[in-house]
């Protein structure tokens, strides 16, 4: 039998009665007080940097090298051994991380045994604490006889370590969203499985690779603690020139003048950590606009 | 008239087109042995030790139109992907008997899937444009192929000219091919297949994703085509397979009394007149009919 009935309004209206909606009241309340939490301290961290180093944000930051006197010091070299330092590990990483995931998703057989334990060691190894890279770095370093390890290479070989798992775990995200039917209308008409992957898979995965190599950097840039594990140095008088140059960085830097009594010093890191903050958010406004602006909708 | 003229509102003039497209086909001459281009000499398909399709004895015509048809699961898509090797991508897929183009087996060593692939190009089910402009869609194929081509321009308007989609697109060659309806997407993938030059066109259910209008167009496309290369269309759709095709092959799925696998096998191959008018097997009169499937 087949009824006309209708719905009265009422059916669908909320009942609002007994355990749900109390329950569900407590648990948005519950989520919004962690954000609110949150919030509030990144809020109170930010203000307080900003609050303590605006003044010392100046020319002469940039320009004057690490000095005894605050008054006329500054953190050129450090701000000149992130850019050195990241420079070279963006060089090393990125065609080798997405060299190593076009490989594991497009050429290896996923069948053998050991591309998918290599596949479970990437995974892990993107979870190593930093300090851990540091120490291999340093080990490597001594293994193939090098001396003063606080070089601009050295430094980018840790920092590379650190974050090859990640740009191959987001190389391979980027490379797995392009659908199957692109890469089959390609061979389709006569395509290589190489040029298939060169010419039409890898561009459409560009922007994803670009989005998560810059998230990966900007990871690295704010690690000091396996540069610190190298020595790195923190009275650098000089500009660091090449590869084989020593350096400091910033979070180094920071670290150093953190640790001095003077109130000077702490002025300065703060404004150092303002600098460091603006770079970080205009990588990660790179990577969102690359997202935006560049992702193919498939 | 062609379907150009065609608009969503035009019920009869579709009506009309269908009417016209069948005319055509019936009006068409074709000897009573196909004349091969391609053929399968007892042809079985493997997935791993699933037997999928087996023992296909199938001759495609020169410039003609083969439909292949059956209930779901009897093979259809399995045995097209097979002519052309692109069931070599499926893990653990294998091809026993021969799979002849121009007298030549596919599958024998040294030959080159994708010299192949070239020479035998595909149409999905789903379009499937490149995510680049429809200039480059049309591009692409013969770049990659390394093809020597005097003028490009030339070559993706004489492409794009034949897939009657040049008219639609010529404006807006750069932009990119997500734009384009979804019929115009088809059109593009055909035109793309077309670039390469190749002498066979293999069509998984080309139109299943397309409303009438569209499916109309590929049809009146396919049409064209068939003037210049060799079609083996997958079709679901009895109506089109009446309608454009030359011959058809009727396929279905016999049980395995032992393991239960279904296995696909070729029952009635003919005349698509033939198929429709006077099956000889019981078991196409009956899908036909829609008694089946
Ligand atoms: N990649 C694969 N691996 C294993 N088995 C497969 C694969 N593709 C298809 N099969 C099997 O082979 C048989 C034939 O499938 P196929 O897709 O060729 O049928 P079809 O006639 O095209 O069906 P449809 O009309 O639904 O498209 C089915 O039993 C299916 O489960
Ligand atoms: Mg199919």
């Amino acid at each position: 039998m087949v009824s006309t009935q209708t719905l009265k309004a009422s059916d669908l209206a909320s009942s609002g009665r007994g355990e749900r909606g109390v329950k569900s009241l407590v648990f948005m309340t519950l989520l919004w007080l962690s954000l609110v939490i949150a919030i509030l301290f990144l809020m109170t961290l930010i203000t307080n940097i900003l609050l303590e180093g605006f003044a010392r944000l100046t020319p002469a930051l940039f320009t004057e090298y690490p000095a005894s006197d605050p008054d006329r010091a500054g953190a050129r070299p450090a701000i000149l051994g992130s850019i050195w330092v990241i420079a070279t590990t963006a060089v090393l990483t990125i065609p080798l991380g997405v060299a190593a995931a076009i490989h594991l998703e497009e050429f290896a057989d996923k069948k053998r045994w050991h591309n998918r334990f290599i596949e479970l060691n990437v995974q892990n190894l993107a979870a190593v604490p930093s300090i851990v890279y540091g120490l291999l770095a340093l080990a490597f370093l001594s293994a193939i006889g090098v001396q003063d390890k606080n070089i601009v290479i050295g430094g980018a070989f840790a920092l590379s370590l650190l974050i090859l798992p990640v740009i191959i775990i987001a190389t391979r995200e980027a490379i797995r969203s392009v659908p199957e039917e692109i890469r089959q209308g390609s061979l389709a008409l006569g395509a290589s499985q190489w040029q298939t992957v060169w010419r039409n898979v890898l561009p459409s995965a560009v922007p994803g690779i670009a989005t998560g190599s810059i998230l990966a950097l900007s990871r690295a840039i704010g690690e000091a603690a396996p540069l610190l594990l190298l020595g790195a140095l923190v009275f650098v008088s000089f500009d660091p020139n090449g590869l084989l140059s020593g350096f400091s960085t910033m979070p180094i830097q920071i670290f150093n003048w953190t640790g001095r009594p003077q109130e000077g010093f702490h002025e300065l890191a703060a404004a150092t950590s303002i600098v460091l903050l603006v770079l970080l958010v205009v990588m990660n406004g790179i990577a969102i606009y690359i997202r935006n602006h560049f992702q193919t909708r498939w | 008239m062609t379907t150009q003229d065609l608009r969503d509102d035009e019920p009869e003039a579709l009506h009309e087109l269908a009417i016209e497209l069948e005319r055509k086909a019936r009006a068409r001459s074709i000897p009573d042995v196909p004349v091969g281009v391609m053929s399968c000499k007892d042809v079985d398909v493997y997935y791993g030790k699933f037997r999928a399709v087996t023992g296909v004895n199938l001759e495609f015509g020169r410039n003609e139109i083969t439909a292949l048809i059956g209930p779901s699961g009897c093979g259809k898509s399995t045995l097209l992907r097979s002519l052309n090797r692109m069931n070599d991508l499926v893990d653990g897929a294998r091809v026993d008997g021969d799979v002849l183009f121009m007298g030549e087996d596919i599958y024998r060593k040294g030959v080159d899937p994708i010299e192949v692939r070239r020479r035998i190009g595909m149409v999905f089910q789903k379009p499937n444009p490149f995510p680049k402009s429809i200039y480059d869609n049309i591009a692409y194929g013969p770049r990659v192929t390394g093809m020597k081509v005097d003028s490009m321009d030339d070559l993706v308007e004489e492409a794009l000219t034949k897939a009657v989609l040049w008219d639609e697109v010529k404006d807006k060659l750069k932009q990119s091919a997500f734009g384009l309806s979804g019929g115009q997407q088809q059109r593009l993938c055909i035109a793309r297949t077309i670039a390469v030059k190749p002498d066979v066109i293999l069509m998984d259910e080309p139109c299943s994703a397309l409303d009438p209008i569209a499916t109309m167009r590929i049809e009146d496309l396919m049409q064209e085509l068939r003037q210049d290369y060799t079609i083996v269309i997958v079709t679901h759709n009895m109506q089109q397979a009446a309608r454009v095709a030359d011959r058809t092959a009727f396929f279905t799925a016999l049980a395995d009394k032992g393991t239960g696998d279904r296995t696909g096998v070729l029952v009635e191959f003919g005349r698509t007149t033939q198929i429709f008018e006077d099956p000889r097997d019981q078991r196409t009169e009956d899908y036909i009919s829609g008694r089946f499937g």
